[in-house]
């Protein structure tokens, strides 16, 4: 971060975590209706932490990110409410030339699709030191080289040689890696990863999240992995937010939501996925389908699907109730759904 | 959403609720209803609609117009000036310049109507066949086409005109018409074969046709049933603008002395006869160019319209 | 479930080898894509063969092959002894009765201009001479509701349902002709993980019902171990490991495979920190161009110089009775190896 940066995001001198998302609410006006796809999102984020945000489509987790990062497109979307604070500053009061300043600097995005995220007609070298060149100021030549250095970081192969290739040339692993690079290229201190390997097969899979989990030792961001994958989750995290109808319905640090879920969707989810180290019986299959955001169940947006349901998740919209310091559900009912046992 | 049903309970905890839109961004529509819900809110749309029903209703009931006889000549008011009693004047041979307009209406709209139907028979079989066989016959066809487009337009028509109805041939009323139809169609083919064919290659990749082929299903079923009606959207628009711009061909062919000629009426000839009295009587031309023009935009902007709503990039 | 060991497909040396050609008028072969490379299985009635591998191993061709929907360069592909490969014409059609896919997309696989009647029914259109004209509306009913769908959604169109009820329709359009193989290729990757196993029961209650066989291809290893009785593991256009699903995957020979268990991320963070992974290097090699000897060995920690110049055979190895294509093949537990 420059000095100007941080004059304006006054560095360290606010209480709160490095990022803090605070009752955020998104809306999509649309031609069928106005959907809202968040209603008072919360969470944080601090330095060296890795926060996942698993959800299925629709859940609002990517519209969430794309609102941190400012990449929303609006319209469609509005932001209707709430707070996004990075070193306890607003994004959203900020005008639009602070905030591109922290767009990359402050807070960086990887993307899910590497090929439609990179320009297909520049070299990715051109592109990665692009963000030296626009945001620094760095002349061509000294950007190069830095370009060069970033893909070795993110172990580019002969790095030298491809730097003058374009997109297509690589392979979806090696384009993630240059999205990668092009992400940590102003050293941020918050990066969010949408999705980042989901359109990989499992053996890159593993790999990027090998690199990922290594750049965030190295340099101490806080990381937010947005995904529905429970696996990768479980490898990585360190804390999760289980985002459902544009709700946030679990918070919880990662080896108590695996070990006792406190939401009923948590433990569905976990119950309805196959395993590979073990067979399994007959898997367990959450009822019915994800809410239509246009028509919003009432009360709870998870109680057509509940099998805790009762009369009162039909009209009275549960609150994030707490259940010990860094543990919430907002489930009316999360006791019973903690005390149905242990996994 | 409607009622969730007892079957549904057949399958332990697959009891999804009965068909609801989804979510927004996920969930498709059908095209057609997307389209008409974007051209009903068009402005452009309403007033081409509109100006075509005008236009439809002139050349099927010119009476409905005016009550004049266009071919009733009176030669002592040739060139007379717009007046109460002839809103447009009178032409050359002093004829109401007003009924025949209208009446022109109906000649040129057969024309631009029939030679667009037959180019997108012609233009649209071939292309279905170029792009469902592939292979030897797509590239002959291909070839073809681009030979029939390298030919510049005006040209061509002046070659196969000038040879099957020459200018001072006198051929009758429904053997021009039909012969300017089919040179235009001739002409015009190609470029509908070309988007035929892209619109069926797009479709002949997706996977309801592989499921189709899996099923057994002959190249008949596969082109009538599946990649037809999903290439229909981009031929229709085309066709729409095709209309407009025929009517326009037409002119410019009567212009040339070798389109249709008396005892047709049309609004082509109507400029043809009078282009050379522009200085002295202007209103003998003005009206029927205004008719032609006012068409073409109808037909023009109509296809816009449709093409604009169809358009899932400019949404 | 697998009582029967009777073989109704049997799959012999299959090779399919995409040319690669130059020049606009005259078209020069310069080499070709080697997407399936000499590939044999059998299936028997009423089980399940999982074909699990990365992307560019060949396994959608491998669907498309068994579907006569390309030819292949060389093999055959035998259902009940007859071979769908090099049918034509009536017996081709005839066959295909007995062989039907559900596919990937459920966006894509359904024509949207078409009723979901018209989908299902589509069938007795090609075949009409599997249901009487009269009861085809009754019989696509039958069909709807075994799918757990709503027979009186019967007019409506396919962007009017869910991915997974559209799943449902496809299916139940593979089941109208009574196949006794349906060929899944990744039917239910395209889902929200909540609606994959509504999809996976559906499929296994069928199975059960109607006495199927299931090919099911697929890259999710935990969705394939979970449906199938045997396993087979694709590399690169050749199938590098056959067996049970438990000895694929509690006692897996081939470097790959254990490989590609390991990279699995288990959903249960317990003991994250020492478990060991075996992190491949690099992507796959692409299939115009694949290593000689074992197409394996360029990512391979075990690769000698026999490698290179000898491609193993796929065949059960001293220490394991399923078949493994390594030359150094060895029991080496992955996934409950912490």
């Amino acid at each position: 971060m420059t000095e100007v940066l941080s004059e304006q995001v006054g560095r360290g001198s606010h209480g709160g975590a490095l990022l803090e998302v605070d009752n955020l609410h998104v809306e999509f006006r649309t031609r069928a209706g106005v959907a809202k796809a968040v209603n008072g999102v919360t969470y944080s984020v601090d330095a060296g932490e890795t926060l996942a945000v698993l959800g299925e489509s629709g859940s609002g987790k990517s519209v969430t990110a794309q609102t941190i990062m400012g990449i929303l497109d609006m319209p469609p979307g509005k932001i209707t409410g709430g707070e996004i604070r990075f070193r306890g500053v607003d994004l959203l009061k900020l005008p639009e030339d602070q905030r591109r300043r922290i767009r990359g600097e402050g807070i960086s995005m990887v993307f899910q699709d590497a090929l439609s995220a990179l320009n297909p007609v520049f070299p990715v070298g051109w592109q990665i030191a692009e963000m030296f060149r626009m945001h620094r100021g760095t002349s061509r030549a000294e950007a190069k080289k830095k370009a060069i250095e970033l893909m070795d970081r993110v172990r580019i192969p002969a790095a030298k040689d491809r730097v003058n290739d374009f997109p297509h040339q690589f392979s979806g692993g090696m384009r993630q890696r240059i999205m990668i690079a092009m992400a940590i290229a102003l050293d941020p201190e918050i990066l969010i990863a949408d999705e980042p390997t989901t359109a990989l097969d499992v053996t890159v899979q593993a790999q990027i999240m090998g690199l990922l989990a290594e750049l965030q030792r190295d340099s101490n961001m806080g990381l937010i992995l947005i995904t529905h994958d429970l696996g990768v989750v479980a490898d990585v995290a360190d804390k999760i937010a289980v985002m459902y109808g544009g709700r946030i319905v679990e918070n919880a640090p990662v080896h108590d939501l695996y070990k006792n879920p406190a939401h009923p969707y948590s433990k569905g989810l976990l119950e309805s996925i196959p395993r590979v180290d073990h067979k399994g019986q007959e898997l367990y299959a959450i009822k019915g389908l994800p809410p239509n955001l246009l028509e919003m169940p009432t009360g709870c947006a998870f109680h057509p699907r509940c099998p805790y349901r009762r009369d009162n998740c039909v009209t009275d919209v549960p609150p994030l109730y707490t259940i010990s310091g860094t543990r919430g559900s907002a489930c009316h009912y999360w006791r019973e759904v903690i005390d149905e046992g242990e996994h | 959403m409607s009622d969730p049903t007892a079957t549904q309970d057949l399958i332990k905890g697959a009891d999804e609720p009965a068909a609801s839109p989804v979510a927004v961004r996920g969930g498709q529509r059908s095209l057609w209803r997307d389209t008409w819900d974007i051209l009903k809110r068009r402005k452009i749309f309403w007033i081409s609609l509109v100006m075509l029903v005008v236009f439809l209703l002139m050349a099927a009931f010119p009476s409905l117009f005016t009550h004049k006889d266009p071919e009733y000549a009176t030669l002592a008011k040739s060139m007379e000036l717009p007046s109460a009693d002839a809103w447009f004047g009178y032409d050359l041979q002093g004829r109401d310049v007003y009924a025949r307009a209208v009446y022109g209406a109906r000649t040129s709209i057969i024309v631009g109507v029939l030679a667009t139907l037959a180019t997108v028979l012609l233009g649209g079989l071939t292309g279905v066949l170029a792009a469902y066989f592939g292979r030897w016959l797509d590239a002959i066809i291909s070839r073809v086409g681009e030979m029939f487009l390298g030919l510049p337009y005006v040209l061509g028509a002046i070659i196969i005109l000038g040879t099957v109805a020459p200018a001072q041939s006198n051929p009758g009323k429904a053997t021009i018409m039909a012969v300017v139809i089919i040179v235009l169609a001739l002409l015009g083919w190609p470029i509908l074969m070309r988007i035929a064919r892209s619109a069926v290659i797009q479709a002949k990749h997706q996977d309801y046709v592989q499921a189709a082929r899996a099923l057994g299903a002959g190249p008949l079923r596969i082109i009538f049933k599946h990649l037809l009606p999903n290439s229909l959207a981009p031929i229709l628009v085309y066709s729409t603008i095709t209309i407009g711009s025929y009517i326009g061909a037409e002119a410019t062919l009567s212009l040339l002395g070798i389109g249709l000629r008396s005892p047709v009426i049309s609004w082509g000839i109507a400029i043809a006869d009078h282009a050379s009295y522009i200085r002295t009587a202007p209103h003998a031309m003005f009206f029927p160019a205004g008719f032609l023009s006012l068409c073409v935009l109808t037909f023009v902007m109509l296809g816009e319209a449709v093409r604009d709503a169809l358009d899932p990039k400019l949404r | 479930m697998k009582a029967n060991t009777e073989s109704i497909l049997e799959v012999r040396d299959l090779v399919k080898h995409f040319p690669l050609t130059q020049g606009i008028v005259v078209k020069r072969q310069i080499g070709a894509i080697k997407a399936v490379d000499g590939v044999s299985f059998d299936l028997h009635r009423g089980e399940t063969l999982g074909i699990v591998g990365e992307s560019g191993c060949g396994k959608s061709t491998l669907a498309k092959l068994l579907m006569a929907l390309e030819r292949p360069t060389s093999g055959s592909v035998r259902i009940h002894g007859r071979d769908i490969a090099t049918a034509r014409g009536g017996e081709l059609k005839r066959m295909r009765r007995n062989i039907q896919m559900v596919m990937q997309d459920p966006y894509t696989s359904l024509n949207p201009r078409m009723t979901v009647g018209d989908i299902v029914g589509e069938p007795f259109e090609i075949h009409t001479d599997v249901v009487p004209k009269g009861g085809r509306r009754r019989r696509v009913q039958e069909l709807l509701e075994v799918v757990g769908l709503n027979p009186d959604h019967i007019n409506r169109y396919p962007h009017q349902f869910s991915g997974g009820q559209r799943q449902r329709i496809g299916i139940a359009r593979g089941l109208a002709l009574q196949p006794e193989i349906i060929i899944c290729d990744e039917p239910v990757s395209a889902l929200d993980v909540s609606i994959q196993a509504q999809v996976m029961n559906l499929l296994e209650r069928l199975q059960n019902e109607f006495n199927l066989a299931y090919i099911f291809i697929a890259h999710d290893l935990s969705v394939v171990r979970h449906i199938s009785d045997r396993v087979a593991v694709m590399y690169l256009g050749k199938i590098v490991e056959l067996g049970r699903d438990a000895e694929i995957y509690e006692s897996p020979t081939h470097p790959y495979t254990q490989a590609l268990l390991s990279a699995v991320p288990v959903p249960d963070p317990e003991g994250r920190e020492t478990r060991q992974r075996i992190i491949l290097q690099g992507d796959p090699p692409s299939p115009a161009n694949p290593p000689s000897g074992c197409h394996f060995r360029t990512r391979c920690w075990k690769a000698q110089d026999i490698c290179a110049e000898q491609t193993p055979a796929l065949e059960a190895r001293p220490g394991s009775d399923h078949p493994s294509a390594c030359h150094f093949a060895e029991v080496r537990d992955v996934v409950n190896a912490q």
